[in-house]
């Protein structure tokens, strides 16, 4: 029995309706003559609260609202790769083949095609069992990623009785037919799930392989594992959506899910045009056949701004289920944060901090509680991640303001833009000293084993002389650098090599964008190196101005966009050539000191 | 947005008004948003409309505010539609009010169309991505913080600064580069001096601009809460000029400030829950549906570039209105202080600067081939001198040696020969790049690190 009743009262995205006595929590209803989409947000005697996920302009008391039984969510099956979905998984590319370059309402269309023919091979036969998650069959969504079928997760389990051969079906052709206690059911390629609930998953792994980014400052120094959880606040300017799109576009995960929340349209117009142009570095594809987005800008009602980070997440969580390393970047979980405040304030709900509801902690727990690594349900054995980062947008760049605090104590990496460093163009401009990664040590394992057994200790030493210059540089703010001896003049230099040549790095750059393991490890070597030989040098009777006038040294800066991927020996000679001309310093004076 | 309701329904039983608001009682048939006309006791028409809707309860917000307004004797009519405006070609050339009614003595202009003020949102997929370099003329700018068709780049400024001289230069002076086609310009003054709204008027005739341009006019003695609608009101006009009939438009709004301030007395009238600083939770989606009106759009023309002028409250960039407006724009123009008493025109606070689209307009091919690199050196440069110069002024100048003093004479030079221009004066591009490379040249080659070494040997001038 579904709930029917009349809108009672109306104010910008919340409408009470009466009548409702059927009507369930979170069930998705169908508001006014245009048939609004609307989530049942409250219950009070017969009266619903619903949240409208469309405009209500023009709504009127005593028109229909009607209820569909279901909660809000979201179609998993073949199609989704490659496509911007609203916050309510509706493509934005059906919708404006209804409605033309501008958002009409109302407006029903199915969020995978039910025409097009995908080929299914089987991987299970006659006679098999059939638990929730096991893999039916597989689907090549794109040449990057291959979509396994698989039975619901509240799938009650049976006997394989019929599979179609490998061949060309639809989402809506049945293609296993299971026995599940005697009667018949048919599995389809597509199945549907609630998003505000999290996929069911067999056991959680540790998160011990980190993600690949290809962004020096955070792999080498505030690394990002996958299945972890990561936020990334910043005031405006400080560039959380370039950062976001470099992670987005350089990680070595499977799937991309990049959900825009609240923010510019031409952000997301900017990955439509340029993620299909752009290759992954590792299969030589376009970035688009592994990417997926979740558009709902910041002029869009703000009811599917709230629901666009659980269509996301909970399309992620399909993705990690067949065995695959899914990134999800919500950009920007503050704005998400605001819509739960604007609709609580309808609801004229008691207010805690900056009139944020109560509940925003839990749900931001329960949002980065969705993250992990995992053992996925039924066979074949496979395990698949889900990495969670989120922008924050603080207002007035105040770390100290309620989404940032609260979203500190769910993530484990924590990359905090700077508004200082962005004024001066250090891009991307992660504060070193206030950024952290719970993960360090996890990564640095990993490294040694997979890289290069040398890599910690450099990470450490290249760390140490930014902590070093850190202390200095406060020394210098009041005393002038002319206060300090020689051997903390060369830390300041080298810190501020560090700074041009390693942390920063241009996303616009052909060269910079991507930087390999390989690289950054060959990179930092030089700038660590470069500190020793320099120290004994110095220690060695060469005056410092002598080796501040080096050559080699705006060499070692420019090397990060000088040298490609391609021609990485040159860092070698460029290594050669470092120590060569500092050695030739004090070949004419008393040997150098050694270390 | 076709209507629904039949309009024309009248109602008069008035329960309360309080602000802004007027609360009606017995109300049977009306629709969210629907536009309301008001008969005062004097006989007066104002507009409104419905902010809330239930249980024979309409809340109605009164456009030209309350005073005269009466519990008995006012009159009320329901349109049956939300408010829309005339849109045409004809509207270029003309002076209206905040709402969209003719200032300038001609009659009402005839529409092609009524359009929704309130617009609907472009949606995502059929946006084209903006990267058409405009030449503004002013160095800084075009430099360094390139603006492009089809962007929204606001000026945040101070009470005093000379943000409204610096907007009229850009609606002057800009052109696309090998382009020609003119911009139209949409100018809506929300809550400004008559005297400002006259310096724009006369700038737009001297240049002849004035028969390509519609202007909104809300002037500070005009009813505060039409600021609501006024920059709705001038988009509207804007969307339909760009994208009905293909033009590329200039959209200046000024001043955001007060437009913000309109809306918190709305919600305080309302007994909302208020956000930070007493405005209300929802103004960063209530500025966004402003501000995201404005780009291109796949397989049309036509553009829409906003350059909305705001004023910081105590030159306070990290307020609640230069804050999420920050957050909505792709960038900002800052105005600082302390040029403005160096006597530095225009004066841009270039490191608090930014301009997201521009590294799409620029480069090889757009603009030259060094200007990524160029604009990032200068940005790089500038900070150092920045820093070497609150150093200075503890240390002493004596306190820095070698390159350190270079870099105060780069910091000097930048401002004084790349930032200072007149007000008339109207920069190519070729002339910004040299002078960029002047500065630079100063610096000894080892400190350009940001520049690869092939356009140094291109382009570094030899003294």
């Amino acid at each position: 029995m579904v709930a029917k009743g009349k809108i009672v009262w109306i104010s910008g995205p919340a409408v009470k309706a009466g009548g409702m006595s059927e009507a369930k929590m979170y069930e998705t209803v169908e508001v006014g003559e245009d048939k609004l989409v609307g989530e049942i947000i409250r219950l009070t005697g017969d009266v619903a609260f619903v949240q409208v996920y469309e405009s209500t302009s023009n709504l009127k008391p005593g028109e229909p609202v009607i209820g569909t039984g279901e909660p809000l969510s979201v179609t998993c099956g073949p199609g989704m790769m490659g496509t911007i979905y609203d916050g309510l998984q509706r493509p934005l590319d059906a919708i404006a083949k209804k409605s033309g370059a501008f958002m009409a309402r109302g407006i029903s269309v199915p969020p995978i095609s039910k025409d097009k023919k995908w080929r299914f091979i089987p991987a299970i036969k006659k006679g098999d069992k059939v638990a929730p998650g096991t893999v039916l069959g597989i689907v090549n969504e794109t040449p990057l990623v291959e979509h396994k079928i698989m039975a619901p997760p509240n799938f009650a389990g049976g006997i394989v009785d019929l599979v179609v051969k490998e061949g060309d079906y639809n989402i809506e052709e049945a293609v296993v037919s299971v026995r599940v206690d005697g009667k018949k059911e048919d599995l389809k390629m597509y199945h549907t799930w609630p998003v505000r609930r999290g996929r069911p998953f067999a056991e959680r792994h540790d998160p011990d392989i980190p993600l690949i980014t290809g962004q020096r400052v955070i792999d080498t120094f505030f690394p990002m594992m996958k299945g972890g959880t990561g936020a990334i606040p910043g005031g405006f300017g400080t560039g959380k959506t370039v950062t976001l799109h470099q992670v987005a576009s350089w990680a070595n995960s499977k799937v991309v899910i990049h959900v825009g929340c609240g923010e510019r349209g031409n952000e997301m117009t900017e990955v439509l045009i340029k993620f299909p142009e752009l290759i992954d570095p590792t299969s030589g594809r376009p970035l688009m056949e592994r990417t997926l987005l979740v558009a709902n800008t910041s002029n869009m009602p703000v009811a599917a701004r709230e629901a666009s980070i659980y269509t996301g997440v909970t399309m992620a969580e399909y993705y990690r289920d067949m065995g695959h390393d899914v990134v999800l970047v919500a950009d920007s979980t503050s704005r998400w944060a605001e819509a739960l405040r604007e609709i609580s304030g309808r609801l004229e709900e008691m207010p805690a901090e900056e009139g944020y509801p109560s509940y925003l902690a839990s749900r931001l727990a329960e949002f980065y509680e969705r993250a992990g690594r995992v053992q996925c349900l039924g066979s074949p054995d496979r395990a698949g991640s889900v990495t969670l980062i989120g922008a924050v947008s603080p207002s007035g760049a105040d770390f100290t303001e309620p989404v940032t605090t609260h979203t500190t104590r769910f993530i484990k990496t924590f990359w905090a833009l700077d508004t200082r460093l962005a004024y001066s163009r250090h891009y991307p401009a992660i504060n070193w000293m206030t950024s952290y990664s719970a993960y360090v040590l996890n990564a640095d394992k990993w490294w040694a084993e997979n890289v290069d057994k040398e890599r910690t200790k450099l990470r450490v030493e290249a760390y140490s002389i930014l902590q070093r210059e850190d202390v200095l540089k406060e020394i210098v703010r009041l005393l002038g650098p002319e206060a300090l001896p020689d051997e903390e003049k060369l830390i300041l230099d080298v810190a501020r090599m560090l700074k041009e040549g390693y942390l920063q790095q241009s996303a616009y750059d052909e060269v910079d964008t991507y930087c390999s393991t390989t690289k950054q490890v060959k990179l930092l070597k030089i700038f660590v190196d470069f500190y020793k030989e320099a120290l004994n040098a110095l220690r060695g009777g060469a005056p410092l101005s002598a080796i501040r006038s080096l050559p080699v040294i705006a060499k070692i800066i420019r090397a990060r966009f000088e040298i490609s991927e391609k021609d990485l020996n040159r860092i070698d000679g460029l290594y050669e050539e470092m120590v060569k001309s500092i050695k030739a310093l004090t070949a004419k004076e008393v040997p150098a000191v050694a270390q | 947005m076709p209507s629904k309701t039949v309009g024309g329904i009248e109602y008069s039983k008035v329960a309360e008004i309080k602000g802004p608001l007027l609360i009606l009682e017995g109300v049977t048939r009306a629709a969210f948003d629907e536009l309301v006309e008001i008969e005062t006791p004097a006989g007066e028409k104002r507009l409104g409309r419905v902010l809330e809707i239930g249980g024979g309860r309409a809340v109605i917000q009164v456009f030209e505010g309350t005073t005269g307004l009466s519990v008995s004797g006012t009159k009320t009519k329901f349109l049956g539609k939300t408010m829309d405006v005339p849109v045409s070609a004809e509207l270029l050339g003309r002076v209206f009010d905040g709402l969209g009614r003719p200032l300038d003595g001609l009659p009402e202009p005839v529409g092609e169309d009524f359009r929704d003020v309130n617009g609907q949102p472009i949606n995502p997929e059929r946006r084209d991505y903006p990267t058409d370099f405009i030449q503004t003329g002013v160095s800084v700018i075009d430099g360094m913080n390139t603006l492009v068709r089809g962007q929204k780049l606001p000026i945040f400024s101070g009470a005093g600064l000379p943000h409204n001289m610096l907007a009229a230069q850009i609606a002057r002076q800009a052109t696309v580069a090998g382009g020609g086609e003119e911009f139209a310009v949409v100018f809506a003054a929300i809550g400004v001096q008559s005297s400002e709204a006259r310096f724009f008027r006369r700038s737009l005739e001297e240049s002849g601009a004035i028969k390509r341009s519609a202007l909104f006019l809300n002037l500070a003695d005009d009813p505060a809460i039409e600021r609501v609608i006024t920059p709705r009101v001038a988009l509207t006009v804007a969307e339909y000029l760009a994208f009905d009939l293909d033009m590329h438009v200039l959209v200046i709004i000024t001043d955001m400030t007060n437009y913000a301030e309109a809306l918190r007395e709305i919600s305080a009238a309302r007994e909302e829950v208020p956000g930070r600083k007493g405005y209300p939770g929802y103004l960063y989606t209530d500025l966004a549906t402003i501000y995201e009106r404005a780009g291109r759009i796949k397989g049309k023309k036509g553009s829409i570039t906003q350059m909305p002028v705001l004023s910081m409250p105590s030159d306070d960039i990290t307020h609640p209105i230069p804050d999420l407006t920050g957050y909505i724009t792709e960038g900002q123009i800052v105005l600082a202080r302390d040029l403005y008493r160096k006597e530095i025109y225009p004066p841009i606070g270039v490191l608090s600067c930014l301009s997201r689209l521009m590294k799409d307009g620029i480069g090889k091919g757009k603009t030259r081939e060094d200007h990524p690199e160029i604009a990032n050196q200068l940005y790089a440069s500038y900070a150092r001198a920045q820093e070497l110069r609150a150093l200075a002024e503890i240390v002493g100048r004596a306190g820095l040696v070698g390159t350190d003093l270079k870099y105060l004479e780069f910091g000097d030079m930048f401002e004084q020969k790349f930032l200072k221009q007149g007000t008339e004066e109207n920069r190519t591009l070729e002339d910004t790049f040299s002078i960029t490379w002047d500065i630079l040249s100063v610096m000894p080659e080892n400190e350009l690190t940001k520049i690869r070494q092939d356009y140094i040997n291109k382009y570094r001038k030899k003294s």
